[in-house]
């Protein structure tokens, strides 16, 4: 804070104050190396300041126009740069104000034409106004499933019941799915708009965000925003004066992935366990306290003010025939842009992974980018020209989900990946029912030995009957999915499992008990480095002789490749 | 349970501050376990007892909703909780070696205390900065881009 204080009285000392707009930003990305700045246009992010240091900033960096080299964050700190400038193949609906207005001010949203939206419908449209509007536009349900937003508004202003609520779906779990904490943290009073505009299609009163509590900040953003919406009359009694009244809580959640099925999320806004129930009924008729409840994802929210503001029309003309708008996604895993990205509908896969996310890190190969969470599916290369829409995904043996995309390069084990979201799965299931509780355990134990290389004759027979069963058999959305992983890798990288349990092979070189170090006499100049680093000392050799690896005592740890400057390390 | 966070207050009048904040309702169930579990670290059993009269919900009914989520403890923790994040980008960008290496530093399995009561060691679910995988939690702060020669001197931080 001081640093702030002493920042503007420098600017204001060197006649800058009209020239540098000054954000206190809550978080910029690299806490552990705070007190940090960054300057735009040129997008620089200075850390570790001091008191000192900002006289000699101020000098450089904003009278004279030269960056401090040595106070930037390091190359390597570019990465987290979570949202960049957008690529051409980019557009940007939902994030076109994230990072750019302060989220704890609600006049810079206003500013950004926020709350216009509001007034237009709150004035001009009837209820099935709204509806009609929105269902021109093509929107559809942004935390995966795609269901129809105008379809889902209907039913639940149809429904009968003299209490409404809204709800909003924030407990974005899927790992490796950050687009809803991004908007949330960057643009609140877009979800609350979209919320309130939704709350008069379908005549609620009252509403919940529902906020997973890994998103501390998100949850503090939305309270502040809620508090000045509600101060400035956007929120409470007679909003703008019309007879319409309408409040909102955030309700956060306590760590249970299965929350963000819809059913599951009711029941802990209840304060119960959070335990999928079957549907129908389905919320829209019989939700929040057994009374009709439209839910919705961040994102829908958040796309409904630009609707209503630019016309149903512009909407529709992004995307593919049954998928309008744009999409945001979570660029992660081998590929060198991670970060937030939005993107049309119908972009292909591998104009997102190469355009846009700049292709495979370290100039590996691409082998599969897994979409739509833990329940989703991975792609292999020959996907890789699909035009991205919650159809051709399904099709493909994926599903859009909620946006998150892992992208993995050539020394990713498709088993151990299947084995690894089974595992996250099993972990999360709520053990409600059979299926999906005692079934992918199971599947777990056989993936497991796969990778331990005691896969048997009949396994991946036996993880299809299974993964069908469970498929057909749970009672909710994250056991209906469960087996996804496991189908999809099996489809188009059955030959990795086939190699694990027939050939005792990991082609990736990644299960360790199915891959040994050797070390090659041609390269092998005996410098004994490798020797003195191995933790168990099973490399001998003399002095500029070739060294040997004791395979029997060797836990395969791969040190000795790590540390080896002539390549001679080889992995069998 | 940990002095410093709880003012020297009792477990019985922790549970009363909470319950009147959340006015008693049973809906706000969850909102109060999480509060009690911020303040002591975990729910002592006590706790159960002084909450089921205040809301007049059985007992049994919050044990089986405080044991469902996986941020509610209903045993003690450390002075530190690292918070390890097991999620596939953080899996993929190296946190595996990573993960070795806080599991030697410690010399703890997931799930304990340290004998010392210093640290307690869990996974999470995505902490949603996958952008900078890998990524632990330790108390509040996170430490993102990991490698495992960082392990050391971040733990050492900690007293």
């Amino acid at each position: 804070m001081q640093i702030l204080e002493s920042l503007k009285a420098e600017l204001k000392k060197n006649g800058l104050e009209e020239e540098v707009n000054i954000l206190d930003s809550p978080r910029i990305g690299m806490c552990e190396k705070g007190p940090e700045i960054l300057v735009y246009p040129e997008g620089l992010h200075y850390i570790n300041l001091s008191l000192e240091d900002i006289p000699l900033l101020v000098q450089e960096q904003f009278l004279k126009g030269r960056p401090i080299e040595k106070w930037l964050a390091p190359a390597k700190a570019e990465k987290v740069t979570e949202l960049r400038e957008p690529t051409p193949r980019e557009v940007r609906v939902v994030l076109r104000n994230s990072g750019k207005i302060d989220p704890e001010n609600i006049e810079d949203y206003i500013a950004e034409n926020g709350y216009e939206a509001l007034a237009k419908v709150l004035t001009e449209y009837t209820p099935d106004e709204v509806i009609d509007i929105i269902k021109r536009s093509g929107l559809r349900g942004r935390g995966g499933a795609g269901f129809s937003t105008a379809l889902k508004w209907a039913i639940t202003r149809d429904s009968v019941g003299d209490i409404k609520y809204v709800v909003c779906n924030a407990d974005e779990g899927d790992p490796g799915a950050f687009m809803n904490r991004s908007v949330l943290e960057g643009e609140p009073h877009a979800v609350l708009e979209g919320m309130i505009i939704a709350a008069y299609a379908i005549g609620a009163q009252q509403g919940y965000i529902y906020c997973r509590a890994e998103y501390p900040i998100a949850i503090r953003t939305l309270n502040i925003a809620i508090n000045q919406a509600r101060s400035l009359g956007l929120l409470g009694e007679k909003i703008f004066g019309t007879d319409f009244s309408f409040d909102l809580e955030v309700r956060q959640g306590a760590g249970a992935f299965v929350c963000g099925e819809e059913t599951a999320l009711i029941a802990s806004i209840e304060g119960r366990r959070g335990e999928p129930r079957p549907r129908p009924p389905f919320p829209s008729v019989k939700g929040l306290f057994g009374k009709p409840t439209n839910i919705n994802n961040v994102e829908t929210y958040a796309n409904v003010p630009q609707i209503i503001l630019r016309g149903p029309e512009w909407f529709a003309e992004m995307g593919t025939e049954k998928s309008k708008g744009t999409k945001t996604f979570a660029l992660a895993g081998d590929v060198k842009n991670t970060g937030l990205i939005e993107v049309p509908f119908g972009i292909t896969l591998r104009e997102i992974i190469f355009d846009v996310g700049g292709g495979i890190k370290n100039d590996l190969a691409f082998k599969a980018v897994q979409t739509g969470g833990p329940m989703g599916g991975c792609l292999p290369a020959s996907a890789l020209d699909l035009p991205v829409d919650y159809e051709k995904l399904t099709e493909a043996g994926s599903i859009m989900g909620s946006g998150g995309m892992v992208v993995m390069d050539e020394e990713t084990c498709m088993v151990d990946i299947a084995r690894f979201f089974m595992e996250f799965i099993q972990d999360e299931s709520c053990g409600k029912c059979v299926p999906c509780r005692v079934g992918t355990k199971r599947m777990l134990e056989i993936l497991t030995r796969i990778c331990d290389g005691n896969g048997r004759e009949g396994d991946i027979e036996l993880l299809e009957a299974l993964s069908k069963e469970i498929r057909q058999d749970s009672l909710c959305g994250l056991g209906q999915g469960a087996p996804n992983p496991v189908v999809s890798t099996l489809k188009h990288f059955r030959h990795e499992y086939e190699a694990h349990i027939y050939d005792k092979q990991c082609p990736a070189k990644v299960c360790r008990a199915l891959i040994r170090y050797e070390i090659d006499p041609e390269k092998c100049v005996g410098c004994t480095l490798c020797a003195r680093n191995c933790p168990v000392n099973c490399i001998s050799g003399e002095v500029k002789k070739t060294h040997v690896i004791d395979p029997d005592i060797c836990i395969r740890c791969g040190i000795c490749k790590q540390v080896c400057n002539y390549e001679a390390v080889l992995v069998l | 349970m940990n002095i410093q966070k709880t003012n020297g207050r009792g477990v019985i009048e922790i549970v009363d501050l909470v319950v009147d904040e959340f006015h008693a309702k049973k809906e706000e169930l969850i909102p109060m376990l999480m509060k009690i579990n911020q303040t002591i670290g975990y729910i002592p059993n006590e706790a159960f007892d002084r909450l089921s009269t205040r809301i007049r919900v059985p007992k049994s009914q919050i044990y089986s909703v405080a044991t469902f989520y996986h941020m509610i403890s209903t045993k003690p923790v450390g002075r530190h909780v690292i918070k390890f994040c097991e999620s596939a980008p953080c899996h993929v960008a190296g946190g595996y070696e990573v993960w070795k290496t806080v599991l030697k530093e410690l010399g703890i399995q997931p799930g304990d205390t340290s004998e010392d009561g210093k640290w307690t060691l869990m996974t999470t679910s995505c902490l949603g900065v996958c952008a900078v995988g890998p990524v632990m939690m330790i108390d509040d702060d996170i430490y993102g881009n990991l490698t495992p020669d960082q392990v050391p001197g971040i733990l050492g931080k900690y007293e």
